[in-house]
């Protein structure tokens, strides 16, 4: 067994730097990497690019890393919910890559697989596809788009094992499965750190070749952002 | 003429037995409410859930458990959970067999315009480009004119587009439309609402075949 356990998150985040491109997991505020992005707020390093479906909102997520204006760049498919990022975007403090998500998920699982670009329809003949590479294929036009070049992913999941084996919840396995090994370095943050041998293979949702570096996370708040209830009747 | 209720109840009756369905938000996530309970349908939706259910209990919600508008949702017997590559492989690859979704705009040529208005502030596109570049079966749910009272059936989208040629039926509070070769055909008019109202209501070409029936309801 190949260990990938490292003891808490500023071992798992040693190298970060400034200038650098992170993926993200998460969708919404579902899923998402709540440790690292505590961690990259305290280390304070700027001009991050980042790679995440999402933005967070004002006072959560990665909307903590816009506070501190640490983001240089956004690579998202919707960032509503969040004044400062509106701000920031609007005042040009904030670049923003507006990409269609199931193009920002491809673009990672391609970095992750090995794949340097891929057609798609989506985006054809709107203003995404503006100096892409076109092409037919049986009488319908894709657009060419590279996979994404990454330093560190940075994912959240349910369960893992000191190998890196990764096993995910509901719908916070999201963009994060599609992230890991997707850039040089992947680091998993787990809300349940577990033995080797502890998990059945048979149940594992990212092997942990995919991942460099393990950790157990600590105090996840995981917020609702539309909490939506039915009555009993 | 249809309120938003009656729009969904409407675009319910598209929805057959066996169908894998991707509900956008607005009026579209409506339309669960109105699918007739003896055919099986499936509810997907794009972060990473088939099988969706209704709104949790209050004290039953899930952090971890949303749909594509971030709400609490439950699951179903035969729900399945996957990753946003799998979820998104499942549209393009067209395995999900209709689309219901919003629209600012819809061109006669089946161009579909709803993710940005210049000059405003632009949230993105989320899932929908992926959606109306890959869905065989693609229905637009929205109200015919805008607040201002402009025909939102138009020659040509002026708001930049979300996809090209692919909208494939228009149900509006004013009636239920094909896109064809030819512009929008006239299918079906709303209770009460007279083609006349209809045209008036249509910037872009409207064709009407004969008697044009009234819903039914």
């Amino acid at each position: 067994m190949i260990k990938k356990t490292v003891p808490n998150v500023e071992d798992a985040l040693k190298g970060v730097a400034s200038g650098m491109t992170f993926m993200l997991g998460g969708f919404g505020l579902c899923g998402i990497p709540e440790n690292a992005i505590a961690e990259l707020v305290k280390l304070g390093i700027k001009d991050i690019t980042c790679i995440s479906n999402n933005a967070g909102v004002d006072d959560f997520g990665l909307g903590l890393l816009l506070q501190q204006h640490q983001i240089k760049k956004m690579i998202s498919s919707y960032v509503g919910e969040n004044d400062e990022f509106e701000r920031q975007m609007l005042s040009g403090e904030l670049e923003v890559e507006l990409t269609p998500q199931g193009t920002l998920a491809e673009k990672c699982r391609a970095a992750q697989a090995g794949f340097p670009a891929f057609y798609t329809p989506a985006g054809y003949g709107t203003e995404v596809a503006e100096g892409k590479e076109t092409r037919e294929f049986d009488g319908k036009m894709y657009v060419l788009e590279p996979a994404y070049k990454a330093d560190f992913s940075f994912v959240k999941a349910w369960k893992g094992d000191e190998a890196g084996n990764l096993i995910f919840k509901g719908t916070a396995r999201n963009f994060n499965p599609c992230m890991c090994g997707a850039a040089t370095v992947t680091v998993a943050e787990v809300e349940e750190l577990l033995p080797a041998g502890s998990l059945d293979p048979n149940e594992i949702h990212v092997p942990g070749i995919f991942v460099q570096r393990i950790f157990q996370g600590t105090h996840y708040e995981k917020r609702i952002e539309q909490r939506t209830v039915r009555q009993k009747a | 003429m249809l309120d938003k209720n009656g729009i969904a109840k409407r675009i319910a009756k598209e929805v057959k037995d066996g169908y894998y369905v991707n509900l956008g938000i607005g009026i579209p996530t409506l339309v669960a409410n109105f699918v007739r309970e003896d055919i099986s349908v499936e509810f997907q939706s794009e972060n990473g859930v088939l099988g969706m259910g209704p709104f949790p209990f209050e004290g039953e919600e899930d952090a971890d458990i949303i749909n594509a508008g971030k709400q609490t949702i439950t699951t179903l017997p035969g729900a399945s959970f996957f990753d946003s590559a799998m979820s998104f492989g499942m549209i393009r690859g067209k395995h999900v067999d209709l689309t219901i979704l919003g629209a600012m705009e819809v061109a006669e040529n089946g161009d579909i315009a709803n993710w940005k208005i210049p000059g405003k502030m632009v949230k993105g596109m989320g899932g929908a480009m992926d959606l109306v570049a890959s869905a065989e079966n693609i229905i637009v749910a929205m109200m015919h004119t805008n607040k201002a009272g402009q025909s939102k059936l138009l020659k040509k989208c002026s708001l930049p587009l979300t996809g090209v040629g692919c909208v494939k039926k228009i149900v509006t509070n004013l009636a239920v439309m094909e896109v064809t070769s030819d512009g929008f055909k006239l299918l079906e008019r709303a209770p009460g609402v007279s083609v006349e109202t209809i045209v008036a209501a249509t910037e872009g070409k409207l064709v009407v075949e004969g008697e044009v029936p009234e819903m039914a309801s």
